[in-house]
Formats: C-alpha cells, structure tokens, sequence
C-alpha cells in the first residue's frame, strides 16, 4: 500500500472526527443552559489533531527506523512496510480519534489544549534555523574528520601545494594527491581584495552623495535602480565576467603589450566587487542616517562645509559601523561561488598577481564535488573540509561584524 | 595692496588668507561631491554595460533561421514495401528526404566531404520534423512539397552576423563553399527567419538550434514550488513566536543569533548540507526538484523570518491591546488580528526571499542539478535542472550558438525577477500603512 491512499484515507477519517466533534459538542449545549467553553470548530479540531498524532509518530519512527540502515530488499522489512505498517497507523489513528470523540463534552477546555499543541508546533517551528545550523556543522564536521584521517593537518592548512586529482589514480605512485589548501585561500583573499577595491569605495562614495547630497527625487529614482545590482543572479555576474570583462581585460593587456589570463583574477575580482556595491552603499547608507543630525549640525555651525563634515564628524562617527558593513561584504565575497567558478579558472596558482588565473575555495568545492563522487576518497572529503573552513571563516566574519554594527547602533539611541 | 603696510592689511573676512582658504575649501567642497556622484554614475554605468552586453547577445536567440528545402518525400526512401505500415513509417530514415532534397539543390557537389558540410546546413531536427509530417498526413508520399525546416547553428550564426565572412577561413566555422550555398539559397529566397518558439516550449537539447529552456523553467517552478511550501509556513510560525510569545532567555537568544547567521552563510554550503542530509542520508532522488527545494528553503527561511518579524513588529501594540481588552486568548490575538495585518509585509518578504532563490545556482550544483536534462519535467520527484543551472550549463558549452541561447536564458530569467520584485514592490505600496 502506497503513501497516497493511506494519506486519503487518513484525510477522511479526521474529517468525519471533525465533523461528529463540533456536532457532538453543540448537541451537548441544546436546549440546556449549560455554557460552551470553545468554539464548536475548536472541538473538531481538537479531535483531529488527535487522530493525526498516533499516524505521525508512527510515521516518524518508521522513518528514522529505516534510514538508520535497514536492509530495503529484506521481503520481512518488505512485509512490514507494505501491510503491517499502514494498518498499525490506521488502528492507532481509529482508536485515538474514537478515543476524542468520547471525551468531548461541552466543558471540556478544548481551546486551552489545542493552544498548547499551537504553541508546540512554534517553537518547533524557530528551533528549524538551531537544527539547520546544528545540520552544517554535523554533516560538514563527520566528512571532515574523516578527511584529515587520510591527509594531516599540518598539510591541509600549510602545505602549498594544490592538486587533488592526483588521488582518483588508486595504482599510480604518490596517488595521495596534494591537499596544501594554501594556494587556495590566497586566491580567496586576492580576489576578495579586488572586490574590496572597487566595492568599498564605490559604495562609500554613493551611500554618501545619496545621504548628504542627493534630492528626494534623485535617491528616489536612483537608489532602486542601484539595488537592481544586488537581485542579479550570481551565474549572470558569471557568465558577464567570463565573456565581456574577461576578454576586454585580454584585450586591452595585449594592445599594451601585457600578458593577461582570460580568466584571470580581475576579471573575476571587478565583477564581484559590482556585485557587492548596492550591499556595502544601502548597509553604510544605514549607517549613515543613524548619525544624529544634531552632530551636522554642529558642525555646519562652527563653520564647516559639507563635505568637511562628512571626512571629519560622520564618517568618523559611522567608522565602526562602515567596518562592520565591509566585514559582512568580505564574507559575502568569500562565500561567493558562479562568479569565480565562471571567471577565475580551476588551476590552483599561488600568485599575488590579478592578471593570472587563481582559484578560489569555492570554486574547488564545486570543481571536486560535480560529477562523480566516491564518498571515501581524499578527493570528495577534501571539499568538505574547505566547506567547514569556509562556514567557520565566514561565521566568525558575520559576529564580529554584527556585534560591531549591533554596538555601534545603540551608542546614540 | 603691494604697498601697505601689516596693520592697513584687510583683517578677518576679507582677508586674503581667508579668501583663499575659503575658495580652496570651496573647491574641494565640489570636488568631494563631484566623487559621489560619479561613484554613483560609475556603479550605473557598470549596470548599464551588464545589461547592454547580455542583451545585444541575447536578443537574437528570440529569433532561428530557417531554410525552405523542396522535399521529395520519394516511396521508395521512406516506405519501401508500399504498406504504409506506421512501424515502418515510423523507422524509416528521414535525413535521407534532407540529404536528397540538398542534392538536388546542388548537383554539382558529388565529394564525400563537400557533401558532408552541404548536409550539415540543415540540423538534425529536420528529420523528425518530416517524419511527424508523414505521420499526420500519409497521403503525402510521392509528392514534392516545400518544406521549411530548421537551418543548423553555423548556418544560424552565420546568417545573423556572427560569424564575419571577411576572415581567413581557417579561422572561420563557415567554409567558402558552405558561404557559397548558403548565398544561393538566399538568392533564391529560401533562408528565412522565424521567431523561435521552440526555445520556449523546447527542453535542452545538445543541438544549439534545438535547445529550449522549457525544461528548465518547469524546474524552477517545481523548486520554487517546493521551497515555498516549505518555508512560508515555518518561516511565518517561527516570527510569530519569536515576537509574539518567545520569553527572552538564553534559547531565543540562541536562536535569534542563529537566524542572522543563517542569512549570511555562504550559499554553497547550504548545497553540501542538502547533499549529506536529504541525498546521502534520506535518500531522496538526484537532481529532483524535491531536493533543490528543500535546501533553498533552509536558505530562504532566514530572510523569510527576517522580513516577518520586521512586518510583525510593525503593527503597533494598541491592536494587540484592544483583542486582549476584549477577551481574546493571546493566540486569537496574533492570529486574528497581528497576522493578518503584517501579511502584505510577510509576502513582500517571502516573494524577496523567493527571488533570490529563483536565481541561485551554487547549492544547486551540489546536488547534482547539473546534469543534461531533456525532458520536460513531470513532478516534484523527475530529474530537472533550473533556468540559472542551465544557464551555466551552456554557458561552459564551447558552441558559438550557445552564447546567444544563454544571453536569452538570462534575459528570461531576469525578466522573472523583475515581475516578481514589481510584484513586491506594488504589494508594499498597496497595503503599506502607517499607525
């Protein structure tokens, strides 16, 4: 017996127990003056979530019962599943929903229960975001270990040496593969860098002008247009990169006579860094108007221009929160994935020069992770140990910069 | 001035210290805020080129070329034995109707190679183009009739301007003879252009000229689908009790720390959590929508909750007041009264997270929606791939065709994410209120 009909069945059942509860409850108070403490659907909900519950832990346990390694194939495990289980769930389900309706009487607090079941299913509900988190470090933290089993530590984080494909040769001489994830994370941090170059100022000098400067109408029509940067698809920023920035960067070191990769750092670099101006500018924009215009107004008194305003009260008053702002950009740059997979190439160079081609961590994850994997090899593990590299980078990244933002924004409240 | 004495010098104001600090600091005044507005004009014009380049690609995917061929569909090439037989029909070898029809154009290539690249002007779609005809109509064998049928991707290129005539033609994928037939045949008026629905009703297809991102599309509707279906509910249940009835104590401080976290993880860590949670431990299909689903739902529901507690905390406390003053538990309260107040903010949010969802590839990848997929998918539970996979997908591919065919899968896709921030945007403005 398949899931559907057993769900149909199931489905008619708690409608038959919702109708009879809310008559049941109503027939109680005719003609009597006795005073109904719930609304006559409350009760028949009030059945409903009973008949439900014994079907849904049932379900539950049957679940985790199976993925816990249970022999699939076995015609006992086949049996169980085919017969056994749906007429367990349907006996439970029956006797719990005759169970409900024998209870009802109209003084029976149903709202006060079923509010309790409500809340349940609340907190269940935020403790998804704890149980995600708790998802990454596990699943990430068990492949990990398992990788530095076969690659140690010491090599993972000071070799300098990248290439992993050496390991899908099981036969060959040295098939341990290079894990010195070194070169990697200088690629991170040079193409991070680029998009920090154009990111940060390009984004300060905007978030400013549409502050201090700027018309209602102006930043109206302009801040929307802006923000179109941020919703665009990160694999169009890609494919932009890859075929426009990187072949007019090729070109135009070659007309000055300067050997550029077609995919090389800048290109990948500019690209994120167009990317992250609208998030630094509308973060600083905040930031920003949180300066209390009693501190301009100082200013302007003594006699300062606007802009002197700007370099020497607003920015320097807005300095940890700007910081905070061009930390979580940092972390969105290193985090990003289709730019680099598109634009910066697979070949692991230690290099501190934007016109070659580096290789970024994500871009290894994905390059190691896509098409065929063998869960035990160094190879696959490896991506996992980047993944939780990266996830504990970025983690610590995103605090500090929101306790600095955090702090920073109720120093004038 | 050059004569007077220090005490007779202008003092204060007008002096001419002053005068000259005062004209510097003026300067600098417009050179500052001359950088801030070109800052802004740069970020624009960086916009600007974006969208130029995918479009002046683009643009041409939206339209095929077309070669109009007088098909001989001779008895003797498609039904041998005269029955009409449809399992013979069906079997028979419909290239060779093309292969004849291009002879017959031109007679005077008889080479093996030249004849190789004449038939190589008309793509493999062709053939079933035929045999769909024949199996309509069968009445249809032995005649002569003019068929149009779907040029091949060079051909394509070639005839939107693609590929320059004037290189040498080594470098060039178009051949001299190959220019030379293709002149003739628009000489004779039979190359034309038609406006290619196929990439919008196609599945993908190795073939440049066949490829469509129907496929693709279907599956970003079933992910998005299922992303929806999961993430709405939790998200809007988790805001409603972290404003409405969370104490604050440790947990709930846990948990809102949590959720800022979650917003900013890298998202292609969400695509490894997908890969050792529902693929390698609950077993769930490869590639499916399902999967994909689920994990941009553990990523969109940060910004869903987000938005929702923004949106809740917004409706002021005298509503929750006045339920209360009346008698309402603190459940009907925020379920009767607060809920449906901040709903318009909740779907502003939701639609928000949804299209940045709608766009997201890299956790996709992990979860193997990157492999080629032609059909058309039917569920929840059928291989897929998205519009921005596949754009990736032919992104890498080395065809020239396919640059185009990607151009316009961007432009769909970015088309989608404009209707859906319209669609946020006016749902603000329409039920924006003010307490």
């Amino acid at each position: 017996m398949s899931l559907f009909p057993l769900l149909i069945v199931l489905l008619l059942m708690c409608s038959v127990g919702y109708w009879y509860g809310s008559k049941k409850a109503l027939s109680g108070v005719k003609g009597s003056s006795k005073f109904i403490t719930s609304r006559p659907q409350q009760f028949g909900i009030y059945v409903v979530v009973w008949g439900l519950l014994p079907p849904v832990l049932l379900g539950v346990i049957w679940t985790v019962v199976h993925t816990a390694g249970l022999d699939r194939s076995s015609p006992l495990v086949e049996a169980v599943d085919q017969t056994v289980f749906p007429v367990a769930i349907m006996i439970a389900a029956a006797a719990s929903l005759y169970l409900a309706v024998a209870r009802i009487n109209p003084d029976l607090r149903v709202r006060k229960t079923l509010e309790y079941v409500v809340y349940a299913v609340l907190i269940l509900a935020s403790l998804l975001s704890i149980l995600t988190t708790v998802g990454i470090i596990v699943s990430l933290l068990f492949e990990t270990i398992q990788f530095f089993g076969k690659v140690p530590l010491s090599e993972f984080f000071f070799g300098l040496n990248w290439s992993p494909q050496t390991a899908l040769r099981d036969d060959q001489v040295g098939s341990s593969g290079a894990f010195g994830s070194i070169p990697l994370f200088a690629g991170t941090m040079l193409i991070t860098f680029i998009a920090m170059c154009v990111a940060v100022p390009l984004g300060l000098l905007s978030a400013v002008y549409m502050t201090e400067y700027a018309s209602n109408r102006f930043r109206a029509v302009v801040k929307p247009i802006l923000e179109i940067l941020a919703g665009i698809p990160t694999v169009v920023y890609g494919f932009f990169a890859a075929l426009t920035v990187g072949v007019f960067f090729r070109d135009v070191g070659e007309s000055i006579g300067l050997q550029v990769a077609s995919e090389s750092a800048l290109a990948a670099g500019v690209v994120m860094g167009m990317m992250i101006i609208p998030f630094v500018s509308s973060l600083s924009d905040d930031i920003i108007m949180a300066v209390p215009q009693s501190l301009r107004d100082g200013s302007y008194g003594l006699g300062a221009t606007k802009s002197e305003t700007v370099r020497n009260v607003i920015l320097p008053a807005a300095l940890p929160g700007i910081v905070g702002a061009v930390l979580l950009a940092v972390s969105r740059a290193i985090g990003e994935t289709m730019i680099v997979v598109m634009a910066a190439g697979f070949a692991a160079n230690l290099t501190a020069n934007p016109l070659e081609s580096v290789t970024t961590v994500t871009v290894q994850i994905v390059g190691l992770l896509v098409g065929d994997q063998e869960f035990d090899s160094a190879k696959t593990l490896a991506a996992f140990a980047l993944a939780l590299t990266l996830f504990i980078v970025t983690l610590c990244l995103n605090v500090i910069a929101l306790m600095v933002v955090r702090k920073y924004r109720e120093k004038y409240d | 001035m050059t004569d007077m004495s220090p005490s007779e010098r202008p003092k204060g104001w007008a002096s001419e210290e002053f005068v000259n600090n005062l004209a510097k600091r003026q300067r600098s005044e417009k050179r500052f805020r001359r950088m801030g507005l070109g800052a802004i004009v740069i970020a624009l014009a960086l916009l600007a080129t974006l969208l130029v380049s995918i479009i002046g690609r683009g643009y041409t995917a939206f339209i095929q070329t077309y070669i109009t061929l007088d098909i001989t569909f001779s008895e003797e090439i498609i039904d041998k034995k005269g029955t009409r037989d449809p399992v013979d029909l069906r079997a028979a070898s419909y290239g060779n109707l093309v292969r004849e029809a291009l002879r017959k154009e031109f007679p005077d290539v008889t080479q093996r190679r030249e004849l190789r690249q004449l038939f190589g002007l008309v793509s493999k779609d062709a053939a079933r183009q035929l045999r769909i005809m024949v199996e309509k109509d069968p009445e249809i064998i032995g005649k002569t009739v003019p068929v149009t049928v779907l040029a091949s991707d060079d051909v394509d290129m070639f005839n939107k301007g693609y590929i320059p005539r004037d290189v040498v033609q080594d470098d060039r994928r178009v051949k001299d003879n190959e220019i030379k037939w293709i002149d003739s045949l628009e000489a004779a008026g039979d190359i034309s252009t038609q406006f290619n629905s196929r990439f919008f009703t196609g599945g993908d297809s190795r073939e440049p000229e066949m490829a469509g991102i129907a496929g693709a599309m279907v599956g970003s509707l079933y992910t998005l689908l299922v992303t929806f279906i999961i993430s709405f509910p939790i998200g809007v249940m988790s805001a409603i009790y972290l404003e409405e009835f969370a104490p604050r104590n440790k947990l709930t401080d846990l948990i809102e720390v949590n959720i800022n976290n979650l917003a900013a993880v890298p998202s292609i860590v969400f695509g490894l959590l997908g890969l050792a949670i529902f693929l390698n431990v609950a077993h769930l299909p490869r590639s499916a929508p399902i999967v994909g689903g689920l994990t941009l739902a553990l990523m969109t529901l940060p910004t869903i909750i987000i938005a929702a507690r923004a949106s809740i905390r917004a409706v002021p406390d005298s509503i929750r007041n006045a339920a209360l003053g009346l008698g309402a538990s603190r459940q009907q309260t925020a379920f009767h009264h607060v809920l449906p107040l901040s709903m318009p903010g909740i779907l502003t949010g939701t639609i928000i997270g949804l299209s940045q969802a709608l766009g997201e590839t890299a956790p996709l990848l992990m979860i193997g929606m990157v492999a080629f997929i032609a059909d058309i998918p039917g569920g929840a539970f059928d291989p897929a791939t998205v519009l921005p996979v596949q754009i990736f997908l032919w992104a890498d591919s080395p065809e020239r065709a396919f640059v185009e065919k990607t151009s316009g899968a961007i432009m769909v896709l970015l088309a989608f994410l404009v209707f859906m921030n319209a669609l946020a945007v006016l749902l603000r403005k329409k039920f924006e209120r003010r307490w």
